[in-house]
């Protein structure tokens, strides 16, 4: 089973668009994916990530743009005709079917003759790790082996792409860890160029080559895993990204790409990510893993205890500044609730950016 | 060791008896609530099972001649035995015509945004009652009603065609009655059926054919069989437009006019016991045989998965 035979260079979005009525749920996406990557489409619930990859499969029209399989034109064509392999929400198993004849679907649509149709089924069912299921129905399997026959049915066709939709959000949390490690497995065994839509971040930054983060129909950034852990260029994908602490103060200096900024009395600095000047209004974002308690550096802020976890290694907790800003914070040690402590930030991983609407 | 002692002696005081009768009824799923079937049971017992065991004993009790004379009777006389081809000649076609209707449009007024008008539409035969359907019928496609005359004003025919007291007349207002039944029936079992397996056909190459061939199909055949089962004993009963559409003594002489005439004409409800209960045979068969071809079938959820 090698999908190297496919022969195509890149997957295409040309503006593409949807609309429906007066609701544009995808605006103007533009987007190239090549062979044999991993694409995470990320964003919160609404952002139009199911309508992308629903556009992309076949299964939605668009209402502009174009999309493209190098310089052939796939917009118009109907699902079928596409030869994609898709992994959905619920599995979407035949439930009258066992699973070998699940799996050899496709080929059967295909009109493959029948020993070859169950040989490579037979072949994807080992990849999925599933060998000795392939006479049961669906509704024998648990939900973790129902995604894996879900899967071998979407790669056994050899697909030049595989679209997966949220596969693994009806698991729970133990088993989508498990099945994360196998999609991500299965794909570096086939390099299938995949498509893949999640709201979690983990499940993005853990298996994708790159991600593009959609926001209200429009893509907002596309960048390596590394890239939007690190940097995320806007606000909003920082706080998608794990950055849940953000102190608002006013700018002070800026200086070599490090912008220091006042708030409560205080300085505190961080990476500029926007242009900046002196006084303007600023926010500076911090994941909860930068916020250190009991740390004596300085860049810190003062605040009051409100919850604290205990997290085995560490403790972890939200504590209020004097203006009522909430912070998530970690330290080594636990403190008493409504005790005053002082919270160090990391200068080098904190982000500033603009106040929306200030810049 | 004093702590033991307790213990064991607290064990020897309960004596782990058997849980209380209502304990195990209610584990058996028995309860005070199960009561509640008893009005239904009663009446079931009273309206149903009685008459019927009533006329099985008294088809068994002719006017003359030994036991079996009314079924004797009935078997060697072709004007008694021929109903009951004359019947499943009616019920038979208007199942399988209604059937085969009833899945396409099904399945498009699965999609459609405005299913409750058509819904409408389609159950008001039901409240009109089969004796309205047929009068309606009699003028509409009568010698001198719309239909005839249309046709003639447009010139496709000469002469009115014949459509009543006749085999079609039956045909078509049994199609009209039984029709919206089949339909509601077919349209919630299409409904039941997850849209994700269509779309999951369709990416995995499945042409629109393919798609109801190899998903739709299969999953529907269980609820199809109930829902001709029904429409089939819903047509095998037909009395009403056989006498007023139809050609109750020639052609549409169904099975229920033969037990009405003996019940009503000759005043022997011995034989017309015993006509009812070769109708009721010959529905059991049929149902039979359909529900035996639906347990070849797949039976289970149609969801495609954990929902």
């Amino acid at each position: 089973m090698s999908l190297a035979s496919i022969s195509f260079k890149e997957l295409r979005l040309d503006r593409v668009s949807r609309a429906f009525g007066s609701f544009t749920a995808l605006n103007q996406i533009e987007l190239v994916i090549g062979k044999g990557e991993f694409v995470a489409l990320l964003g919160p619930s609404g952002c139009g990530k199911s309508t992308a990859l629903n556009c992309i499969a076949g299964l939605l029209g668009t209402t502009g743009g174009g999309i493209y399989i190098d310089d052939k034109r796939i917009d118009q064509l109907k699902p079928e005709d596409r030869g994609f392999g898709m992994v959905f929400q619920n599995y979407a198993l035949f439930p009258h079917m066992t699973v070998l004849q699940n799996v050899g679907f496709g080929l059967k649509m295909r009109g493959l003759p029948r020993a070859e149709i169950e040989t490579r089924a037979q072949a994807a069912l080992a990849l999925v790790r599933l060998q000795g299921q392939a006479d049961k129905l669906p509704g024998q399997l648990s939900g973790g082996q129902q995604q894996r026959v879900a899967i071998a049915r979407a790669i056994v066709i050899e697909p030049p792409l595989v679209l997966m939709d949220e596969p693994l959000s009806n698991l729970d949390a133990k088993l989508r860890l498990e099945m994360r490690a196998e999609i991500r497995r299965i794909h570096n065994q086939l390099g299938a160029t995949t498509i893949y839509v999640t709201h979690d971040q983990d499940e993005a930054l853990s298996l994708a080559d790159r991600i593009v983060v959609l926001r209200d129909g429009s893509i907002r950034q596309v960048g390596t895993p590394h890239e939007l852990y690190e940097s995320p260029l806007y606000l909003d994908v920082a706080e998608f990204m794990g950055f849940r602490n953000k102190v608002v103060g006013k700018v002070v200096r800026v200086a070599n790409g490090v912008a220091t900024i006042s708030t409560e009395g205080r300085e505190l600095t961080g990476r500029a990510m926007d242009a900046l000047k002196p006084g303007d209004e600023a926010v500076l974002a911090a994941r909860g893993d930068d916020v250190v308690e009991g740390a004596s550096g300085g860049n810190a802020i003062q605040a009051v205890v409100e919850t604290i976890e205990y997290r085995g290694r560490e403790h972890v907790g939200t504590a209020r500044t004097d203006t009522g800003m909430e912070l998530v914070f970690h330290g080594p040690r636990n403190v008493e609730l409504g005790s005053r402590i002082s919270l160090e930030i990391d200068a080098l991983r904190a982000l500033v950016f603009a106040k929306a609407g200030a810049a | 060791m004093t702590v033991q002692a307790i213990h064991t002696r607290q064990r020897e005081d309960v004596a782990p008896d058997r849980p209380s009768l209502r304990q195990r009824l209610a584990n058996q799923g028995i309860d005070g609530v199960t009561l509640l079937i008893l009005p239904a049971f009663l009446f079931v017992l009273g309206v149903f099972v009685y008459p019927f065991l009533y006329g099985l004993v008294l088809s068994f009790n002719p006017i003359e001649g030994d036991a079996f004379a009314n079924y004797r009777q009935f078997f060697s006389d072709p004007y008694l035995y021929n109903t009951i081809g004359a019947t499943l000649w009616l019920a038979v076609p208007v199942t399988l015509i209604s059937g085969v209707l009833a899945v396409p449009i099904a399945l498009r007024v699965r999609l459609l945004q405005r299913q409750r008008l058509l819904t409408t539409l389609l159950v008001l035969p039901i409240t009109l009652g089969t004796v309205l359907v047929a009068e309606g019928l009699l003028n509409y496609l009568g010698a001198q009603g719309w239909f005839n005359r249309t046709l003639i004003t447009i010139g496709l025919i000469d002469s009115p065609l014949r459509l009543t007291n006749n085999y079609w007349g039956v045909f078509v207002s049994l199609i009209i009655t039984v029709f919206p039944f089949t339909f509601l029936l077919t349209l919630s079992y299409i409904s039941g059926i997850d849209p994700a397996l269509e779309r999951a056909a369709a990416t995995h190459g499945a042409n629109s054919w393919q798609r109801f061939r190899y998903v739709m199909l299969p999953l529907l055949i269980p609820g199809l069989v109930v829902a001709a089962c029904l429409t089939f004993v819903q047509a095998f009963s037909v009395f009403p437009s056989a006498v007023l559409l139809g050609a109750p003594s020639g052609p549409t002489r169904v099975i229920s006019i033969a037990a009405a005439q003996a019940a009503f004409e000759e005043y022997n409800a011995s034989k017309a016991s015993a006509i009812a209960m070769i109708m009721a045979a010959v529905q059991l068969v049929v149902v039979a045989g359909l529900l035996g071809v639906r347990s070849m079938f797949y039976r289970g959820s149609t969801a495609g998965g954990k929902g």
